[in-house]
């Protein structure tokens, strides 16, 4: 649960419908985020939870639907625009650019506030040069909240899969975003990685009030940090509403443990 | 023991900065520049400086070029040699046709030239990747040279397509030793290179790297796709066009448009691969293993093996040896001579302690 | 309109000249998914060792068969020096692998037989077929009809090795995951070595009838370079694609030539292709037959 007050809807879904090819991915989708406020997304594996973060920051379009974001509607994001309007987020297979250091890699997600161009940039003196301080003092900030100095010059492909994550998530904060995606940001870790990263999320929404929309598959996690959570099942919604309100559903549970014939 | 980090910490994110954060480098760098632009013209004989040091500096500035495009942006090209040639050719026209053109002008002018004709043959790549882009731009490498032996008006009518290049006077001083040539092509090369070394570690040089490792993910970070990649096809192309001309008006003097063939494509590609892609330092270390190679192979030849194998193997040997070191490298090293460089440097902070 | 035809016929057989080429990629890049850049170098090394030996005073079917020994024992070298120990490196990295082993080739067929050009005499003349002249007077060299049927046999055979037999089947399971074929216990480089033979053999055919055409000498590795559009058409995992793609960029670029090249100054087929190919790729990047890729986010 968050301390902070929960505003407004920020995010409004509306009949969303993807498909690829004959594959429905989702089907008639809508449900809508408050600003402030901790979503999870959960259902079985299939259910098209990555699919629908991947429609609302723009990776994927949807052949129906609406999707309303700060009071602007649209048919669909496109990703960069939604980088812009201060989505970030991390995917299930990490998206690092594994060519690259800890700092780079993280200096990347300030790309959209860095005014500077290329000329300027190959000259160094002057805008370009504070610019590039001063951004790097930016990113040693995220670095400093997510505890990940020792590394910060290490080439990320040499990182073990529970640092890699964090440097994902040290990556998105880096854009100061007014909404984070997260897909999985435990997966594969082990309780410690778990209990850690559950308190940067926390942290990141206490103290910068951002959104959160979180794929998780731990239910521990999910019935203890989300505020209200949004069940998907074979691409349709079948529950939506607090934790309590959906671990009572019976549909969610059918979902989940199957169904006795 | 001499080459030591420890205790060189650093107080400030601009000193971490600094391109060269370690105090031996900074001396050493220094060193090879003072060397560069004193001792060199002053002690070298002119054999070194017309066939190997010119050469070296002009094929370090197309490797230059071709690795901002293909090492950082991840775009492979095959065609860095035509954009040479737009660069030589282009140049040339500017200082034939228009009095009093001053000629670093159009050494400029050559290399934006190049880089219009870089955009436009990059087109391709925000559709097409890998090896396709590949294919993409050997179109551009044959049409561009069957254009300008075609198309008389770029060679002012010359038979062939075959232009000689004016003489280099700036402000009145005419460029005519090969001592003048090399210190104008070395301050050239320097300048350039610096640009290069602070674009790449500036956020364009990031995002040039996103886009070559994931670019579905640089594009849900913000980055641009379509600029990010034809800015790199444009800085590459540019680059090699400035090269082109300085080949053509500091080191052959007489250049016609197959002289910039596949071949020689391929060579400025060798380069980035031996000497290390993605590495500005590895442009340079694969120009000057290039350019030294064939004229050690041909001592090898010509001194120890002669009596031995006939002379005329010399040219196939150097294929030969070319297409093994690639394979080589690729094997034992994809990052070159400059990931080497590395690992020696790593070493001697220690030596001679093993650990 | 009959030199329309002939132009056209000439165009489609030189094309099938192509797609020979073209084939022998598509066989390595089924197996082993690597782009062979060295395929004309192999082309080019096949041709001129099978008249080196001819000149030494060897037969034809002895010839023959020497060269295509030196053939599988460049697949075997290959496999062992070149894609062994590069085996898990993305596909780029083999892609520049092959355009040293390109040279290596060059270097190694030029200074064991000379440089000098050769002709290669495989027996049909390069004369119009009578009856055709007679009746339709259109004129079709009887050489290039022969080349078709060549390349008509053997695509046949390949087609046939892929799909119906055991190896055709690990070939193609190999192409499409190389882990995943190894840890069904499929032997991969014996794989390797096969596919690299049998492209080996295909270079082999192809440098003979190219040989034949146009003499063997070094603009053989150029020549063999113009199959890349043909990939780029016909996909670069698709047989019957090398065909088609072969005919269409065969086809294309001797009308361009003929057509077009009058208004500047011919020279065309140097690039026409090329371009044709890069127009292609921007409306359909996979090509005619390729199959398309999709990125798993």
């Amino acid at each position: 649960m968050s301390g902070r007050k929960i505003g407004d809807v920020i995010l409004d879904l509306q009949n969303i419908s993807l498909r690829f090819g004959g594959v429905k991915a989702l089907t008639n989708i809508s449900f809508d985020v408050r600003e402030h406020e901790v979503r999870a997304i959960i259902g079985p594996n299939g259910a098209g939870k990555s699919s629908m973060l991947n429609v609302i920051n723009g990776v994927y379009h949807p052949q129906e639907g609406r999707i309303n974001f700060h009071g602007e509607e649209r048919r669909r994001m496109e990703s960069h625009m939604a980088a812009r309007q201060g989505i970030a987020r991390t995917f299930q297979n990490i998206a690092l650019f594994k060519g690259m250091t800890v700092l780079d890699n993280i200096m990347t997600g300030r790309l959209t506030k860095m005014k500077a161009n290329f000329l300027e940039q190959a000259i160094r003196f002057g805008r370009a040069g504070r610019e590039e301080l001063a951004h790097r003092r930016k990113v040693e900030e995220v670095i400093d909240f997510l505890e990940i100095q020792h590394i910060r010059k290490t080439p990320v492909g040499r990182l073990p899969y529970g640092l890699q994550k964090r440097v994902e998530l040290a990556r998105a904060l880096a854009a100061e975003p007014t909404m984070l995606l997260l897909d999985e940001p435990m997966a594969g870790m082990n309780v410690e990685e778990k209990q850690d990263m559950c308190r940067f999320i926390l942290d990141v929404n206490d103290q910068f009030g951002t959104t959160i929309v979180l794929i998780e598959h731990d239910m521990g996690v999910v019935m203890d940090i989300s505020d209200r959570v949004v069940v998907l099942d074979y691409g349709k919604k079948i529950g939506d509403g607090t934790p309590d309100v959906v671990r009572n559903n019976p549909e969610v549970i059918a979902a989940y443990l199957g169904v006795a014939h | 023991m001499f080459y030591r980090e420890a205790g060189q910490f650093k107080t400030s994110y601009a000193a971490d900065q600094q391109i060269f954060p370690i105090t031996q480098d900074r001396i050493g760098v220094l060193l090879i520049l003072a060397i560069a632009f004193i001792a060199v013209p002053a002690l070298s004989n002119e054999y070194w400086i017309k066939a190997i040091l010119i050469p070296f500096l002009i094929f370090s500035l197309a490797a230059l070029g071709l690795n901002i495009l293909t090492g950082y942006a991840g775009q492979l090209s095959l065609g860095s040699a035509a954009f040479m040639a737009v660069g030589a050719f282009a140049s040339y026209n500017f200082m034939l046709r228009i009095d009093g053109m001053p000629i670093l002008l159009a050494f400029v002018l050559g290399g934006l030239a190049a880089a219009a004709v870089g955009i436009a043959f990059g087109l391709p790549s925000l559709r097409i990747k890998g090896f396709y882009l590949a294919v993409a731009t050997l179109a551009a490498q044959f049409f561009i040279v069957w254009a300008l032996t075609k198309f008389g008006w770029f060679s002012n009518y010359s038979s062939s397509g075959v232009i000689t290049a004016q003489e280099i006077e700036i402000f009145g001083f005419r460029f005519l030793s090969p001592e003048s040539k090399y210190l104008l092509v070395l301050s050239i090369v320097v300048l350039l290179a610096l640009a290069a070394k602070n674009m790449v570690r500036s956020s364009v040089g990031r995002a040039w790297m996103a886009v070559r490792d994931m670019d579905v993910a640089a594009e849900v970070i913000g980055i641009k796709i379509m600029q990010t990649k034809l800015l790199a096809f444009a800085v590459s192309s540019f680059y090699c066009g400035v090269a082109g001309a300085l080949y053509a008006y500091a080191y052959i003097g007489t250049v016609e448009p197959e002289g910039f063939n596949l071949d020689l494509s391929f060579k400025i590609l060798f380069m980035i691969i031996i000497g290390g892609v993605g590495s500005i330092v590895g442009a340079f270390l694969g120009a000057a293993f290039i350019v030294l190679l064939p004229i050690g192979l041909d001592v090898l030849v010509q001194g120890w093996l002669v009596g031995i194998v006939p002379p005329s193997i010399s040219s196939n040997l150097q294929l030969i040896v070319f297409g093994g070191l690639i394979i080589f490298f690729l094997i034992v090293e994809p990052h070159g001579l400059a990931r080497l460089w590395q690992i020696a440097k790593e070493k001697l902070r220690l030596w001679p302690f093993p650990h | 309109m009959q030199f329309f035809i002939e132009v056209l016929i000439g165009g489609l057989l030189s094309g099938v000249m192509y797609s020979f080429v073209a084939l022998g990629f598509v066989l390595i890049y089924k197996a082993s998914g690597v782009f062979n850049f060295a395929q004309g170098a192999m082309v080019f090394a096949a041709a001129l060792t099978f008249v080196g030996i001819q000149e030494k005073g060897a037969p034809f079917w002895l010839a023959l068969l020497l060269a295509f020994g030196v053939m599988v024992l460049l697949g075997v070298l290959t496999e062992r020096i070149v894609l062994r120990p590069l085996v898990n490196q993305p596909p780029i990295t083999l892609f520049m692998a092959t355009i040293g082993l390109a040279y290596v080739i060059e270097g190694l067929a030029q200074g064991v037989w000379g440089a000098s050009v050769r002709g290669l005499e495989l027996g049909i003349q390069d004369e119009p077929l009578e009856w055709l002249m007679a009746t339709a007077n259109i004129s079709v060299s009887k050489f290039d009809l022969f080349g078709a049927g060549i390349a008509a046999l053997l695509v046949t055979l390949l087609a046939l090795f892929f799909q119906y037999t055991r190896i055709g089947r690990a070939l193609r399971a190999v192409a499409d995951d190389h882990q995943a074929a190894l840890s069904i216990g499929i032997p991969l480089q014996n794989i390797w070595r096969i596919v690299w033979a049998v492209a080996g053999f295909v270079a082999l055919v192809a440098g003979l009838i190219w040989g034949a055409r146009n003499g063997v000498s070094f603009s053989l590795t150029f020549t063999a370079l113009k199959a890349l559009p043909v990939l780029i058409l016909g996909g670069f995992t698709s047989i019957p694609g090398a065909i088609v793609g072969g005919l269409i960029i065969g086809s294309t670029e001797k009308l361009a030539e003929v057509y077009l090249g009058e208004y500047v100054g011919g020279g065309i087929d140097s690039w026409f292709p090329y371009v044709m190919a890069l127009a292609f790729l921007l409306i359909r990047p996979e090509g005619l037959f390729g199959e398309k890729h999709i990125d798993r986010v």
